[in-house]
């Protein structure tokens, strides 16, 4: 029964399904708002799922010399893990469920759908790809340092806790971190790396449609390059709720109210993302590394000490 | 009408080709894609790798250094892709015809049947490609 259960929870809900749903929704939204901004009408509700499906009924050419193995293989890696992450977070939302440690293995499946890009980008033998995979790996140099440092701040407040759930709860009883000085900073430093997981202008180095041409996607073609588009879209659910749920609150007690609250903090981030990616332009790699390695950095630490001497002398704002 | 062939309508992703044509027809092409036209109203995105494209849009009249290099984008280019033909030149060479510059028009340099629409115009209006392309 309890495979059962686990494999409801994988593929159905929260999992595969229920984020692929959501997640064009949210790409709709995502692709709507870049409209309205641009003064245009944008695309139709069902877009996302128009595009999958051609996508699906396409051939997927491989490009000669290329490695099969890791051409097809990498689209799924990156798949798996954004399912994986979606379906920890969701379960530890809706049903309180998790295991010791599961906010370190949500932060290496994050890592997960970039490292999909890299692989696949190298694999596909192309000198642009090979540009916008090696982009994507001074990337992720770059905002891991400051991500990790900021996701440190929930867990000092709570008291050493690494069990999402454990932070769910302390959140419930004592208010959300982001409530806190260093809160607020660390949650700014995470909207700013959650830019670049996502692969957003500023940070779209690596798939820099008007230098790279689609960067490391460029040679992926049909259900390969759908699986990444569904990728990006399940990522664009899993991210945001997993930065609600660690440090704005989560759901606030699964009551009516919390929920409803859960939601509009997701939508918030959302559409924050989509404003910052349609107000920038891209920035030079060496720019984006020396942003996350600089400024984010440092405000990354000040939330920490914040947050450790908050916690050591008691002081609720800190 | 199946599902491939209604999701390749609802969301044709085009690339742009330009074989030799004076710019007239592809700044048409991109007035497509501005506030006015919007074509993303109907699922079309411009996208920037051949591999992803699912409709080429052709403009000008396929010179002897262009017809070769349209040929290999079209190899390169994951089927279905429909070809699209846009302004007088790419229809039928227009006034290039008989040239010692010109191969031969588009739809024969391509397979036969690839070229599904034909824009004429010089260049086409904005309103005409959107017809074309739905």
């Amino acid at each position: 029964m309890k495979i059962l259960t686990d494999l409801w929870a994988f593929l159905i809900f929260p999992g595969f399904v229920f984020m692929a749903v959501l997640g064009m929704l949210v790409s709709w939204i995502d692709r709507k708002v870049t409209a309205r901004v641009q003064y245009r009408v944008g695309p139709p509700l069902l877009q996302p799922l128009w595009d999958l499906l051609k996508l699906l009924g396409k051939e997927t050419v491989v490009p000669r010399g290329a490695s099969r193995l890791a051409f097809f293989g990498a689209p799924l890696i990156g798949l798996a893990g954004a399912v994986f992450v979606g379906t920890m977070v969701g379960v530890a939302m809706f049903f309180g469920e998790g295991f010791y440690g599961d906010l370190i293995v949500a932060i290496y499946m994050l890592v997960l759908p970039s490292l999909a890009i890299i692989m696949g980008g190298i694999a596909s033998k192309n000198p642009l790809a090979s540009v916008g995979a090696s982009r994507e790996m001074k990337l992720i140099v770059g905002y891991e340092l400051p991500f990790i440092l900021a996701l440190l701040v929930p867990v000092i407040q709570s008291g050493g806790q690494l069990r999402l759930t454990g932070l769910l709860e302390h959140q419930y009883a004592n208010g959300s971190f982001a409530a806190s000085i260093s809160g607020v900073i660390a949650l700014v430093v995470v909207i700013l790396c959650m830019q670049a997981k996502m692969g957003l202008v500023p940070f779209d180095q690596a798939e820099a449609e008007t230098e790279l041409t689609g960067g490391a996607l460029i040679e992926y073609s049909g259900p390969a390059l759908a699986i990444y588009k569904l990728t990006k879209m399940l990522m664009f659910y899993a991210v945001p709720m997993f930065v609600v749920a660690v440090l704005w609150g989560g759901f606030g007690g699964l009551t009516a109210w919390g929920i409803a609250l859960g939601v509009v903090k997701y939508l918030v981030l959302v559409v924050l993302m989509t404003l910052i990616r349609n107000t920038n332009p891209r920035l030079r790699i060496e720019h984006a590394v020396k942003f996350f390695w600089g400024v984010v950095s440092v405000l990354a630490v000040c939330s920490v000490v914040l947050a450790a001497i908050g916690t050591y002398l008691g002081i609720e704002w800190m | 009408m199946g599902v491939t062939v209604k999701a390749l309508m609802k969301s044709p992703w085009v690339f742009h080709v330009s074989a030799g044509g004076c710019n007239g027809c592809d700044i048409e092409v991109l007035d497509c894609l501005t506030p006015r036209f919007d074509i993303e109203r109907f699922g079309a995105v411009l996208v920037g790798s051949v591999r992803h494209a699912d409709a080429l849009l052709v403009t000008g009249a396929m010179n002897r250094k262009s017809a070769y290099r349209l040929k290999e984008l079209y190899r390169q280019a994951a089927k279905p892709c429909l070809v699209i033909a846009i302004g007088a030149c790419a229809c039928g060479q227009g006034i290039f015809r008989g040239s010692y510059a010109m191969v031969q028009p588009l739809d024969e340099l391509l397979p036969p049947g690839v070229v599904t629409a034909y824009i004429p115009g010089c260049p086409p209006k904005p309103e005409a490609m959107i017809a074309g392309l739905g």
